[in-house]
């Protein structure tokens, strides 16, 4: 079992959360249930709405849409947002590769928790912008 | 006079089922039905499980409605009664609310001790009682599979086991002063707080439910957990502290003396020539900034663990902080083979969690229907048992889909977890192939297939979800949410025809 500090010290060291303080970071692994899944267990199924927010603490998920395989994420990474954001069914499947353990935040909780937390959102704009940045790279 | 001798004694039996709360019962009746021969085995003296010792304040959470709009031990009426186990003898079902006093919806402790122990006298449930399980051990490999399992009364050997022992070892994470808090496992008659001012670290069902039967004896209640209290009445799920023990919340927001702090726990310290008094040292995580309150008594409500002894060391994964184990969509440890978990161990195979509402499979009734998915598994799948699989026509389909959207209990109370399946097998026809896993029905390829259930998504709207399987694609319908939650009228038989044609050639438009 990880204790509780070494998820902290585990989550410190994440972009997304690296503005925050100690007891911040301690009410985030509050507000975030943990979650594991297992190899080839599918964490966001393509279509369906209602999915969550992920942050991956450990392990590796496979990014898929209609079959094609669009990324692999990996300890730090986040994903589910894009569907939140927009309101719409998710993007894409994501599965687990491996045994994988996640923070996850219901859909519905984002916005506030964003608001919330400006120094995390704007984190989470500049991975957008480096996401965005890749994918209109030319020759990529 | 003859003493009966005490069932099953150790020795080889193809499945073991260890404990005798609700989860223990319910599974061994399950797998009874199924003629699965099992030994029944467990520490306590008696049934009930966890309803023997709490709530501490002696009355459930989980309500019974002894007046309810469907007949009394008709399915329809599991909806409103949340205590009690399944049978399919008219005398061993809805037990409970004719053990109730009339005071409360909500049966007392006593009331559900009595409701299980009830069960398992009326459907003739057999336990080792007074059996403690001790240890685990794989059966050799040249010798084929299985476990032995050690208790107090020697070794048993098993080709599956089933483990219902509950969440109930007390949990208080490390930290400096810790040994100066009790768990609320072990806390005191209400009385001995008279006068006293309290701490309680968290702010779950545990900790309000203290604060609650606190009330009219602490001095001082304070409340103290890192991220800010939910509340089922909020979240419109069984998420969040239960509308019976918002009371500390009400008396905290209008000034009685309750206080709540948002803060993570720093220390705990003697208070220096304070008379056994404690300081308790916090820091903010709403402002920042530091906290120091001085207390009587300290109470750790920071929940509970699984007592599931060495399973980890032979192969069995655990997560967080509860060590929950890791589980398939049928509630097998993913990573230890022929190792099942039932009763409130079940809530670790989460599902979807869609919108952030979880599953009820932590409570008896979410648990009492997986036990019965569960059974049935084990049943076909490892026993070789022939469930049948009954036809449907056509054209009773969207007849039969809107009466359980009306009336069937797991639906209701397992939403967007459990769903009924409907297959179009190629060589039978239309078959009900009964209640599964909804992340099995997703994850598993097959004939094109529509599996039915009920959803929420934290709104308060409560609405059909059908996910259809065409081809291999499977698509997420939705019905409108209706108000009073009927599902069975004219319109929701139109929009459910609309879906199931697309998948069931040959249901009839109904206008």
């Amino acid at each position: 079992m990880i204790d509780r500090d070494e998820l902290l010290d585990s989550i410190a060291g994440f972009g997304l959360f690296s503005d925050l303080s100690a007891p911040q970071l301690e009410a985030i692994i509050h507000i975030f249930d943990e979650r594991m899944f297992t190899a080839g267990e599918t964490i966001v199924h393509q279509g369906l709405s209602g999915s969550g927010f992920f942050v991956i603490v450990d392990g590796e998920a496979l990014v898929r849409a209609d079959g094609r395989e669009l990324a692999r994420l990996g300890r730090g990474d986040f994903f589910g947002e894009v569907a939140i954001l927009l309101g719409v069914p998710a993007i894409a499947d994501v599965t687990a590769l491996g045994q994988i353990r996640c923070l996850v935040l219901p859909g519905h909780q984002v916005e506030s928790f964003l608001i919330g937390h400006p120094k995390v959102m704007y984190r989470m704009l500049q991975a957008q912008a480096r996401r965005l940045r890749a994918a209109n790279r030319p020759g990529t | 006079v003859t003493v009966s001798p005490r069932p099953f004694p150790p020795g080889p039996y193809p499945v073991v089922v260890i404990g005798s709360g609700p989860g223990g019962l319910q599974i061994s009746y399950a797998l009874r039905r199924f003629g699965i021969a099992h030994a029944l085995i467990s520490n306590d003296p008696a049934p009930g499980g966890m309803f023997r010792r709490w709530p501490h304040f002696q009355r459930l959470l989980s309500w019974t409605k002894p007046h309810a709009p469907a007949p009394r031990g008709s399915r329809a009426y599991e909806r409103y009664d949340w205590n009690s186990l399944l049978a399919d003898e008219p005398d061993a079902r809805a037990l409970q609310p004719g053990l109730m006093d009339g005071s409360s919806y909500f049966p007392s402790r006593p009331e559900m001790e009595a409701n299980l122990a009830s069960f398992a006298d009326r459907a003739r449930i057999a336990v080792r009682f007074d059996c403690a399980w001790t240890g685990t051990r794989r059966v050799d490999e040249d010798a084929g599979r299985g476990f032995v399992v050690e208790t107090t009364d020697g070794a048993y050997r098993a080709e599956i086991l089933v483990v219902a022992v509950g969440v109930a070892e007390p949990y208080s994470p490390p930290g400096i002063g810790m040994e100066l808090t009790h768990h609320y496992a072990a806390v005191r008659p209400a009385e001995s707080y008279a006068g006293h001012r309290v701490l309680i670290l968290g702010k779950q069902n545990s900790g309000f439910e203290l604060a609650n039967g606190l009330l009219p004896w602490a001095r001082d209640i304070v409340l103290v957990s890192p991220s800010p209290a939910k509340f089922s009445v909020q979240t419109r799920s069984l998420a969040g502290v239960r509308a019976r023990y918002v009371q500390p919340y009400e008396d905290h927001v209008l000034g009685g003396g309750v206080a709540v702090l948002d803060a993570a726990l720093d220390r705990i310290e003697r208070t220096e020539g304070g008379d056994g008094s404690l300081t308790v040292r916090v820091r903010r995580t709403d402002t920042g900034g530091d906290l120091a309150v001085e207390v009587d008594d300290v109470i750790s409500a920071t929940g509970f663990t699984t007592p599931i002894l060495d399973l980890p060391e032979i192969g069995c994964s655990i997560s967080g902080r509860s060590r929950l184990p890791l589980l398939s969509s049928w509630w097998e440890s993913t990573t230890l083979p022929d190792v099942y978990f039932a009763g409130t161990i079940g809530q670790a195979a989460k599902g979807l969690v869609k919108h952030g509402v979880p599953a009820n499979s932590g409570a008896v009734h979410g648990g009492r229907y997986n036990a019965m998915v569960l059974a049935q598994r084990i049943a076909t799948e490892r026993f070789g048992v022939a469930v049948p699989r009954p036809s449907v026509a056509p054209g009773d389909l969207v007849s039969t889909i809107a009466t359980e959207l009306a009336e069937a209990p797991e639906l209701w109370h397992q939403r967007a977890y459990l769903a009924r399946v409907f297959t179009v097998d190629p060589a039978a026809g239309l078959v009900d192939d009964g209640v599964q896993p909804l992340t099995h029905f997703l994850d598993a390829t097959g004939p094109d297939a529509v599996a039915v259930t009920l959803e929420a998504d934290g709104t308060g709207a409560i609405y059909p979800v059908l996910y259809t399987r065409v081809g291999g694609d499977s698509q997420e319908r939705m019905l409108e949410p209706d108000p009073l939650l009927r599902y069975d009228g004219p319109d929701a038989r139109r929009t459910i025809g609309r879906i199931v044609r697309e998948v069931v050639p040959g249901v009839p438009t109904e206008d």
